[in-house]
């Protein structure tokens, strides 16, 4: 590599640069995503601000409150892990189908069976079959229903040119309707009144705390399901396979690869991660299914997979601080006399903020090496 | 007894009616997604929209007294949400599907922020027409009461349809929609019709909401929507961006929504819950049936993500 250096005033060495710049041109591609993404939610921090203070309340108060709320005590931030781990699941169902180019929002639907199919498989087995059993099977059901619920939209978008964000959106409408007819039907316990639920599942068949803390187990399975996405998208030949996909379909098929399997593939991998989400949120909160199954992780899922990039690893962080976002909410509410709705505004004015930034890729000359020569 | 008096009738009399109350704000929130699409763009924001829409127009009718005033502060409240849509998308790489989302959660996050202290009080409704003045039967005097937001989305699904025919916006829009390169040719400002489109689109989809708060169901809360925003974007490519075919589509929507409580008041009360998810089934199977992995959609715009 040579690189012809004219500017006098540098006093390394022409020979000393050549060496530095390949590590300069990997920390300055990988800034930029970074740069960007935090220069949008001060942004995006600074409207909210103007935003409230229009209501007339102070948005220090208000931010003071949400890291208390959030991340201020040791109880606080249990409570935020444990609101992110179904967000981890939701986020990379949209993550997933994003490397091939897919935008799926309706992961809604797959939380929502996957939770239901936990709950009919484990109700007739519990007692017969030790938890041990019991909780894999019921993951194993939620994962299934999950993956063909979602892997239905990638489907249909192969074979058949369905728009993948409309089919998705409309099969979690449907999946709604399933659940209720299932839960005020043929699953219905009796002795649920007010609030139609299944039989409750026994304190030992649910899914436990980690040791030492007070969040489930979701947290590790979320974080370890981050982990094993990001290695199949950036370590093995599958995931390349996507991004291929992802980036141009017809090079893709002219090199013989299988597009058609990739995106079902993908697609039902990520449907899986969200029915694991709906088991998770059956076994380790509810303790059996019911309409708090729809509470909307699934739409939250968009937006943590958007503000990560779909990158699998962003996805831990960005899901922690808006779990601990959520966790605050109860929080200003009471302290501050404002609705609980204030923490979705925040949320929409981030994801506005965030994806508008997105236009300021590749405008900045310090984030890309291959203008730098031409600069000097 | 009147209501024994037509017996089985009733069934298809209770989704008749339920077609042209459920109806209404399909027409609307699809004839606005129609013009915006039209022009190239998609907006997938409209739920946000919609329920914006919603809140203000009871609030606005709460305040005021008027529920006419409702309707207009709806519609410029829509258009400004149309606006920050269309402006936000002209920039490039920005993504107008998940900017959609993105404006669908902060509608619907700031509609129930400022909705809050509107659940409890009482706004006055919009007028009704009573087309069923010739019969005695409560049933059918009840089913012929139509809204005249349902009059005036037919009258204006018509005026589209013509309008895009055969006037000279209507032209400009469809080339912008169809490729931006020959807008440009013919001396268009391809982001600008863009933008009026979206703004227009965001405040008929309003006037879909301010029905919801005002009519039927007739009340603010939260739940006032179940996805009429986001259906009407499946609506609008069953229809073949035609203003007529949505007309029809939202009738047909609001006929397949209006099923399960028909078949109820009969007594049939067997999946119940089943049935709400109708008119989302037929929308899903209707996109398999007329979609094609090969050729893009007939009637779409060439320059609409959504298709490609």
């Amino acid at each position: 590599m040579t690189v012809k250096i004219d500017d006098p005033t540098l006093s390394i060495p022409a020979e000393r640069r050549a060496l530095l710049r390949p590590a300069l041109e990997w920390i300055a591609r990988r800034a930029e995503p970074l740069a960007i993404t935090l220069g949008a939610i001060l942004a995006g921090t600074a409207l909210f601000s103007l935003f409230i203070l229009a209501v007339g309340k102070s948005p220090t108060d208000l931010y003071r409150l949400m890291y208390t709320g959030g991340f201020g005590s040791w109880f606080s931030i249990q409570n935020s892990l444990s609101r992110a781990s179904p967000l981890l699941l939701t986020a990379l169902c949209v993550a997933l189908p994003a490397r091939l180019g897919l935008i799926i929002i309706g992961g809604e639907g797959a939380v929502v069976l996957g939770g239901v199919a936990a709950a009919a498989i484990a109700l007739p087995i519990v007692g017969l079959l030790p938890p041990i059993i019991t909780l894999p099977v019921m993951a194993l059901a939620a994962m299934v229903i999950g993956g063909i619920w979602i892997g239905l939209s990638g489907f249909l978008r192969h074979y058949r040119g369905v728009n993948e964000t409309i089919s998705s959106l409309l099969l979690a409408y449907i999946a709604i309707a399933l659940m209720n007819q299932f839960v005020e039907g043929p699953l219905r316990d009796p002795a649920s009144l007010n609030k139609p639920s299944t039989r409750p599942l026994p304190h030992d068949y649910m899914l436990g705390s980690i040791p030492g803390m007070d969040v489930h187990w979701g947290l590790v399975i979320g974080i370890v399901a981050c982990i094993a996405s990001w290695i199949l998208i950036e370590m093995t030949s599958h995931g390349f396979a996507a991004r291929i996909a992802g980036g141009n379909v017809r090079a893709a098929q002219i090199q013989g690869l299988p597009v058609g399997r990739l995106i079902t593939g993908f697609t039902a991998i990520a449907g899986s991660f969200a029915g694991l989400a709906g088991m998770i949120e059956v076994a380790a909160v509810q303790g059996g299914a019911n309409a708090s199954l729809a509470a909307g992780y699934g739409y939250t899922g968009i937006l943590v997979a958007f503000l990560a990039r779909h990158n699998p690893l962003a996805i831990i962080p960005v899901a922690i601080l808006l779990g601990g976002i959520n966790a605050s909410g109860g929080l200003i509410q009471r302290r501050m006399g404002l609705p609980d709705a204030t923490v979705l505004v925040l949320q929409g004015t981030l994801f506005i903020v965030i994806l508008f930034c997105e236009t300021l890729y590749g405008r900045f000359k310090i984030f890309n090496p291959d203008l730098w020569k031409r600069s000097t | 007894m009147e209501d024994t008096a037509i017996g089985l009738w009733g069934v298809p009399l209770a989704i008749f009616a339920g077609a042209i109350r459920v109806s209404t704000p399909f027409i609307f929130v699809s004839l606005g997604e129609t013009i915006t699409e039209r022009s190239g763009r998609i907006n997938l924001g409209l739920e946000g929209t919609l329920v914006f829409g919603a809140m203000t127009a009871y609030a606005i009718a709460v305040l005021s007294g008027s529920a006419w005033l409702g309707v207009l502060a709806a519609m410029a409240t829509g258009a400004v949400f149309g606006t920050v849509h269309g402006w936000i998308c002209k920039w490039p790489k920005v993504n107008d599907i998940a900017i959609g989302i993105a404006m669908m959660q902060f509608g619907l996050g700031l509609a129930f922020f400022l909705g809050k202290p509107f659940i409890q009080p009482v706004a006055p409704h919009l007028p009704a027409i009573p087309f069923g003045f010739w019969s005695n039967l409560p049933p059918v005097e009840a089913a012929l009461n139509i809204n005249i937001l349902f009059i005036l989305g037919g009258a204006l699904a018509v005026i589209l349809w013509w309008a895009l025919k055969n006037t000279r916006i209507g032209l400009v829009l469809r080339v912008v929609g169809d490729s931006t390169d020959a807008a440009r040719a013919m001396g268009i400002n391809p982001d600008r019709v863009r933008l009026l489109a979206t703004a227009v689109g965001g405040s008929l989809a309003a006037i879909g909401g301010a029905y919801l708060s005002l009519y039927y169901p007739g009340s603010w809360n939260e739940r006032i929507s179940s996805g009429q925003g986001l259906m009407a974007v499946a609506l609008v490519i069953f229809a073949r961006w035609n203003p007529i075919g949505c007309f029809v589509a939202a009738l047909l929507f609001g006929g397949a929504g209006a099923l399960g409580p028909a078949l109820q008041s009969v007594g049939v009360t067997q999946g119940y819950y089943l049935f709400y998810a109708a008119p989302y089934v037929l929308t899903l199977v209707i996109m398999i049936i007329t979609s094609s992995p090969t050729r893009a959609l007939a009637g779409a715009p060439g320059a609409l993500s959504l298709t490609k």
